[in-house]
């Protein structure tokens, strides 16, 4: 009998042996992708000084990624995209005045410390971009928030800086940030478009939801997380927002303001640091939402959801072992 | 009306075009077959024949050393050459009795029953056993055993199982097609063992034709039912098929017969109506040989202890270099490394896959905790922590996450985008745990 001669060409592996064609880096490009709406409406309100320091972000984060694989003696990943994304992200996430130097340090903490210092991707703890903005915050707050005004695209040297509407907001109520934008209808168009004061890629909401109207149809993401964190950010602000007592809050303001939408879609929806079953990404909108609600109301800073979406990281793996999902067939356990 | 299913699964590309319209032949008796004796779960048989006997076609030559096991026939006429151990289809060695085929094809006397139906329950029982039946959509539990439930597991429905949800595979398709009266008989046969009064035949509706054949051959019975099926991966797994047509959900780590159900495949229940009908063993059965590696894809009557290596030149042979061969369909099967691995009971098909077809899984990434292997597993299982724990060697840590409930269907797998060999790492824990 010859059964056990082998047949030299075949290949033995196991089963399954077709696999879907999505990958990996698919999703970062795609994401990537989808976010360029949002990036154009960036350069077009702050001119190029958008593309500047998105770029420097993004060449930190591949050079980070690089070098430290590189000295860890791990394989170069830099064509899964995503290094490139969350200097994307990062870029995205920094106001348009800062010096060269920030981009470029912040994209340092962020890929080779809070990604690759952790284990690289899928073993970091915290959204990457949001330590690596939490971080420039804390160490240049002054650069971190001096806002050039959206209307000086591309004579961005001598602009004129302004407050964001969160920040009006927090320091001198509705009546002055109506004050400065007109009605309220003209207030919530001009945040929807995203004319206004804040981090490059934030501000226009509209460009935005396109993007993740995208991802949405795509089904890289779900609405779990994000409908959970609006709702929570909206029924607080609105409960507890207003100067005139409870229910006098004016949750749209909140809604288009500050970094929520970004944060909503693209931070908090990061499958790494979120769980990965959907009772629990419920949850952890609501928890980001609570606490994005609770900073901007009671703390000491105009805007809470990098920090909400941070703390609510750490809670993740917590929640993924307390609500795992329902087996098939599982028995109830009947107290007899 | 809405198509039944389930909650979970995938959509891997069908590719049943390739062979879904061929009609079944009768395949080339072999001129040496290689019959294993262990073709079924459970205790191997005792091999009752010797080097040198002439035996004849239907002649037993493995006989069950226990209840949960399955008697094993000649599939040719002719004389025991040899009885050795050659691998099985997932490699493990097994005994073997290599006959050589005289070519007179005469059968060992059988014992027609043309009023088969006025049998007793007992009596068709023990022709099924006898005839060595097994399930035939892979997972060769022995029939009998399955129709012989403890008296406090009732059984009240009795579902054919004609989904085929494999990718490639038409074995069963054809056989809808072109005997769906044997299909019904088969299982009229098996309501009647059981003493129950409701049957149905789950199809997935990219059968069109076979959903309607069978309808017409069940139009005469009042208590059978087929069902279309909505088309997705698993929906032919035993659990996925009843939750899908009646809506029970046989409990973790529990049988069919927990929730009062019988389920049989296809294949199966043409095999029960001709053991009944005309005493004949299993010893051949419907093979689709396929995949863009093999010239002319298409549906073969084999003989068990057929060589695949017959079966492929029977169909044009290999276009090119094949790059793995597959017996059983793309999700489940096993890739062999021999041509000469023998037709069993329970083969489906066999899959060669050509080198565009072909997706190699050496490398992978990390999990990257996208959750698509969670919302794909039918099960209601977490495979993604199933994976890392395995991975790491936290082999017992995986029973909090049910390992136990992992079928092995494949779809977390199919759907990784970090094309992590989840159902390998699952298996690898299940092996190792202590149980």
């Amino acid at each position: 009998m010859a059964v056990t001669n082998r047949d030299q060409e075949l290949v033995v592996t196991v089963s399954p042996h077709v696999r879907s064609d999505e990958s990996t880096a698919k999703i970062m490009w795609t994401v990537t992708l989808s976010l360029l709406p949002a990036f154009a409406m960036s350069v077009y309100y702050f001119g190029p000084r958008a593309v500047y320091v998105t770029a420097l972000s993004i060449l930190g984060c591949l050079f980070s990624e690089w070098l430290v694989q590189k000295m860890a003696g791990r394989e170069i990943t830099l064509s899964d995209g995503s290094a490139f994304l969350t200097g994307l992200l990062l870029g995205m996430n920094m106001p348009s005045s800062v010096p060269f130097y920030i981009p470029l340090v912040s994209a340092f903490v962020a890929v080779a410390i809070t990604k690759q210092l952790f284990g690289g991707l899928g073993y970091n703890i915290f959204n990457p971009a949001l330590i690596g903005r939490a971080f420039a915050l804390i160490t240049w707050p002054r650069a971190m928030t001096t806002w050039f005004t959206p209307t000086a695209a591309f004579v961005a040297m001598d602009a004129k800086t302004t407050a964001t509407p969160l920040g009006i907001l927090k320091e001198e109520g509705m009546h002055k940030l109506l004050e400065v934008f007109g009605d309220k209808m003209t207030l919530y168009y001009q945040l929807l478009i995203g004319h206004r004061a804040g981090s490059l890629g934030e501000t226009s909401v509209i460009a935005i939801l396109i993007g993740a109207a995208f991802l949405l149809y795509k089904r890289y993401i779900s609405l779990h997380i994000p409908l959970s964190f609006l709702a929570t950010v909206a029924v607080l602000t609105w409960v507890f927002g207003g100067k005139e007592g409870l229910f006098t809050g004016d949750p749209i303001v909140h809604l288009l303001s500050g970094g929520l939408m970004l944060g909503a879609f693209y931070m908090a929806t990061d499958y790494v640091t979120c769980p990965s079953v959907k009772t629990g990404q419920i949850i952890f909108g609501i928890g980001c939402g609570a606490l994005t609600a609770l900073i901007r109301l009671k703390a000491g800073y105009p805007e809470g959801v990098m920090f909400a979406i941070l703390l609510m990281n750490c809670f993740t793996p917590l929640i993924d072992r307390n609500l795992k999902t329902k087996v098939f067939g599982a028995r109830k356990e009947a107290a007899k | 009306m809405a198509l039944l299913t389930f909650k979970g699964g995938v959509h891997p590309p069908e590719n049943k075009e390739l062979s879904a319209k061929a009609p079944i032949r009768e395949a080339a008796p072999p001129k040496q077959a290689v019959i294993p004796l262990s073709q079924h779960i459970g205790a191997p048989c005792n091999c009752v024949v010797e080097v040198g006997q002439e035996v004849k076609k239907g002649q037993l030559i493995g006989e069950p050393t226990a209840f949960v096991s399955a008697p094993v026939h000649s599939s040719v006429s002719g004389k025991v050459v040899e009885i050795t151990q050659i691998p099985n289809a997932m490699g493990r060695l097994v005994q073997a009795v290599v006959i050589d085929n005289d070519g007179k094809e005469e059968w060992a006397p059988l014992q027609d029953n043309p009023d088969y139906m006025n049998l007793s329950p007992e009596e068709l029982k023990e022709k099924i056993k006898n005839a060595g039946i097994v399930g035939m959509g892979g997972a060769t539990f022995p029939t009998h055993v399955k129709l012989s439930p403890p008296k406090e597991k009732p059984i009240d429905v009795v579902i054919i199982n004609g989904a085929e949800c494999e990718p490639y595979l038409t074995a069963d398709h054809r056989l809808m097609v072109e005997n769906p009266e044997q299909v019904i008989e088969g299982l009229k046969i098996l309501m009647k063992i059981l003493g129950v009064s409701k049957g149905y035949v789950g199809i997935e509706n990219n059968k069109p034709d076979a959903i309607e054949k069978m309808t017409e051959a069940a139009s005469k019975e009042p208590n059978i039912e087929v069902k279309a099926l909505q088309v997705k991966y698993p929906q032919g797994a035993e659990k996925m098929l009843i939750k899908a047509i009646i809506d029970r959900e046989v409990p973790a780590g529990g049988l069919p017969m927990d929730v009062g159900v019988v389920v049989q495949n296809v294949g199966t229940a043409v095999a029960i109506f001709e053991a009944c009908r005309y005493g004949k063993p299993l010893i051949e059965r419907i093979v689709t040989v396929t995949g863009r590696g093999v010239k002319e894809p298409g549906n073969l009557k084999a003989r068990i202890g057929t060589p695949i290596r017959q079966l492929i030149d029977e169909c044009g042979g290999f276009v090119d270099n094949p790059k793995k061969v597959i017996l059983g369909g793309p999700m489940m099967g096993f890739a062999q490394f021999s041509l000469d691995v023998p037709v069993t009971k329970g083969t489906s098909g066999v899959l060669v896959l050509s080198e565009t077809e072909y997706v190699s899984s050496e490398k992978y990434g990390p999990c990257i905790r996208c959750g698509r292997c969670i919302e794909a597993c039918p099960m209601g299982l977490m495979p993604l922590m199933l994976s890392i724990l395995s991975e790491k060697g936290f082999y017992e840590d995986t029973r909090e996450y049910n390992i136990m409930d992992c079928f092995e269907c494949g779809s977390c797998t199919y759907v990784c985008p970090s094309k992590r060999p989840i159902v390998h790492h699952i298996r690898l824990a299940k092996s190792l745990i202590k149980r």
